[in-house]
């Protein structure tokens, strides 16, 4: 019988084949050595920023491993060519440029601006104490109070942060982690007080914890009960608000902290794979919550690899979530991305360059098929933006957007010999790392060993000799420098005034609150953690609701399930 | 006895809620392919844990990772804490994302260098080096 058109190589056939390898011979034996001997190549070698090998040129035999059906259409399975048919035709991505500091008054203050600014997504950056479950009143927290982000202890302070904002009208993205579910229940709760309908309202958490504890570092808890907590956001918010992603799954993080490109996108796999297991244990079918994972990746400087990178997860998740996971409906198999670019990647030297290697790296995210993107600001070397770079960044992304062109058609380098080769070599490459995963005894398990702590670190060190003698080319650093450079740069500034009123509030709030109803409901919280079979988000959503703080929540259950503190490994 | 003569001892720390490690662990690892003893304490210590860390290990210089803004708090409090234990022939190296204009604060509070972003392999080692043998033998 013959083979169906789809499970076709996207390799030429057996005629063509022939004559095009005769070609590529000769053309070797001609051209190129003709020309190597006059003059030779840069490299020896050449490889991607991840370290897959570069061939000269690509032609239609490098398709050969890849089948037409892998390919596919935008909005078909597996989804490599983007997770909708018509992609930017319809509407461009969602620009939203993360933003956060001081009181929910000054990071209020700021959404307000992007907005006017034609901004079309909130995106909220905590203070390092909300990050981790402290109070500002905290000993913890000293000296970090609305600093690198807002600080949010109480439902009042979330009142403040949305105030003027309509959340039916806009998605927001709280970027948080251990404390997620404490937050997403003050949304709720907020939401609850205005009288909007949760199905309405679009956003997520980040709640991505897996890979805290391998690369970004945020925890409260040990790694089972936190992956409990995740849990039981997914479930709650797949009950109950319709629109909401109640998880952001993570690469950017692994990134950030020195991982390959490689090990970003396949850390992302191995860690769904966890929390689909913990999801579906409940009884819940996977298409029931499926359709609302959302994921987060960086868009880091070499521009083909982070096309490939984006194009072959896709279709590493679609086929994850129909062979191992059994979903029917396509909207379980269609993986959504944040994108931002890669803040690691800029440098304080020549900060003004930054300019252009964020706006490379968001032509990579859309050519890559981004849902939404988050341009870095050029300062960000230096402390968090000011509203000038925001601004510039922002307008880097409608550049591209409505200036270049390359929205116009739905995943333009589709075909390109060279990006289906190298999206195929990809493809591969993350199903080895699942499967070493699997074979060694799963993510938590490895989590807890420090597995992937040690490959991220590994690669960092190697990417920082690359850096020292010069393998690695950055502007300005290692090349190009400018020994006499004086920086001149209008910085972001701390208002000394945060911690004290921020302080102030959460006391009003302490002052003002039914001390007993508090109290007994931190009781039921108890008795919830300890029950693998409840779901803490209504216990929490009734705690915040009441003046419950997010430090007395977590102080409360680390008091159950004990805290985390890492092997350390360099 | 010449200091630079011996095995020079290292604590690398990371200090409060900042979890950015990628630097830490790649100073760590530059100093110790050096032929520096390394300890490296790991996330989320206080000034406190470091210091007495430091002088149960021994160690010629303590350092200092910061990204998070934290450094004019952290800072001061170890130095404070080094003179306090009369341990103050331990030095302090700081590093991670400072602002300048912090950076002549810093010393003159007593932080020996101050190493930032993109620093060279070989210009760490050379500063814990140049920082131990300026203090001479103890």
């Amino acid at each position: 019988m013959n083979e169906s058109n789809a499970s076709l190589s996207a390799g030429p056939d057996a005629g063509t084949r022939a004559a095009l390898a005769n070609d590529v011979e000769a053309w070797e034996k001609t051209e190129v050595a003709g020309f190597l001997a006059k003059a030779p190549e840069r490299a020896k070698r050449f490889e991607t920023y991840g370290g897959f090998p570069l061939k000269r040129s690509y032609t239609a035999l490098d398709l050969d491993e890849t089948r037409l059906d892998d390919i596919g259409l935008p909005g078909r399975y597996p989804f490599t060519r983007g997770p909708y048919p018509t992609m930017y035709r319809g509407r461009f991505w969602t620009m939203r440029q993360i933003a956060g500091f001081g009181t929910a008054e000054d990071t209020n203050q700021r959404f307000k601006y992007l907005i006017e600014q034609g901004q079309t997504g909130l995106s909220t950056d905590f203070d390092m104490p909300t990050l981790m479950g402290y109070d500002s009143d905290h000993p913890m927290s000293e000296g970090e109070v609305g600093r690198e982000g807002v600080a949010i202890d109480t439902l009042a302070d979330m009142e403040l942060l949305f105030d003027g904002i309509d959340l039916e009208k806009i998605s927001v993205s709280m970027t948080i982690n251990p404390s997620a579910w404490i937050l997403l229940a003050m949304y709720v709760a907020l939401a609850r007080m205005r009288g909007y309908d949760l199905d309405k309202l679009s956003g997520t958490i980040q709640a991505d914890i897996l890979k805290e504890y391998q690369a970004q570092k945020e925890w409260a808890f040990p790694v089972a009960p936190s992956v409990r907590i995740v849990r039981d956001s997914i479930t709650w918010c797949a009950r109950n608000m319709k629109r909401y992603n109640p998880i952001n799954i993570s690469g950017y993080h692994i990134s950030e902290a020195g991982g390959s490109p490689l090990d970003e996108v396949a850390f992302t796999m191995c860690n769904l794979i966890a929390y689909v297991e913990e999801v579906t244990k409940t009884g819940m079918h996977v298409d029931e919550f499926a359709p609302r994972l959302a994921f987060f990746y960086v868009c880091q400087a070499d521009f083909f690899e982070e096309i490939a990178k984006f194009r072959a997860v896709r279709r590493v998740y679609a086929k994850i979530m129909r062979e191992r996971f059994g979903a029917k409906n396509p909207e379980s198999m269609r993986l959504r991305f944040h994108c931002q670019t890669a803040a690691a990647s800029l440098t304080k030297p020549q900060y003004r360059i930054n300019v252009v290697r964020t706006g490379l790296q968001a032509l990579a995210a859309v050519l890559g098929g981004a849902q939404s993107l988050h341009t870095n600001g050029m300062d960000e070397a230096f402390a968090i933006p000011t509203e000038e770079t925001m601004k510039i960044a922002l307008r880097t992304q409608q550049i591209v957007a409505e200036e270049s062109g390359v929205a116009s058609v739905v995943d333009p380098l589709g075909g390109s010999y060279f990006v289906e080769s190298l999206t195929t070599q990809y493809e591969r490459a993350i199903f080895d790392i699942v499967d070493e995963v699997d074979r060694n005894g799963g993510t938590m398990k490895l989590t807890e060993e420090g597995w992937f702590q040690r490959r991220i670190a590994d690669f960092a060190y190697d990417v920082a000799l690359k850096k020292a003698n010069g393998d690695k080319p950055v502007i300005g650093v290692n090349r190009y420098v400018e020994d006499d450079e004086k920086f001149e740069i209008e910085l972001h500034p701390y208002d000394s005034t945060t911690a004290e009123r921020q302080i102030a509030r959460l006391r009003r709030v302490r002052a003002g609150r039914d001390r007993a109803k508090v109290d007994a409901l931190m009781e039921r919280l108890v008795a919830v953690a300890k029950d693998e079979r409840e779901n803490i988000m209504p216990v929490t959503i009734d705690l915040v609701t009441a003046g419950a703080t997010m430090g007395e929540i977590v102080e409360r259950l680390k008091g159950l399930w004990g805290t985390y503190r890492e092997q350390p490994v360099f | 006895m010449d200091a630079s003569q011996d095995r020079i001892r290292v604590i690398i720390a990371k200090v409060g809620l900042d979890g950015h490690d990628r630097g830490v662990k790649i100073v760590a690892r530059t100093l110790r392919d050096a032929g520096m003893d390394v300890i490296y304490t790991g996330l989320h210590r206080t000034p406190e844990e470091v210091v007495d860390a430091a002088i149960q290990e021994d160690v010629d210089v303590i350092g200092v990772s910061i990204l998070s803004g934290a450094h004019m708090t952290v800072f001061p409090r170890l130095v404070e804490l080094l003179k306090a234990k009369g341990a103050d022939d331990i030095r302090v190296v700081g590093g991670g994302v400072i602002p300048d204009d912090d950076l002549p604060k810093l010393r003159a509070l007593g932080v020996s260098e101050i190493l930032l972003q993109d620093t060279p392999p070989e210009t760490i080692v050379a500063a814990v080096r140049r920082v131990v043998a300026e203090r001479g033998a103890r």
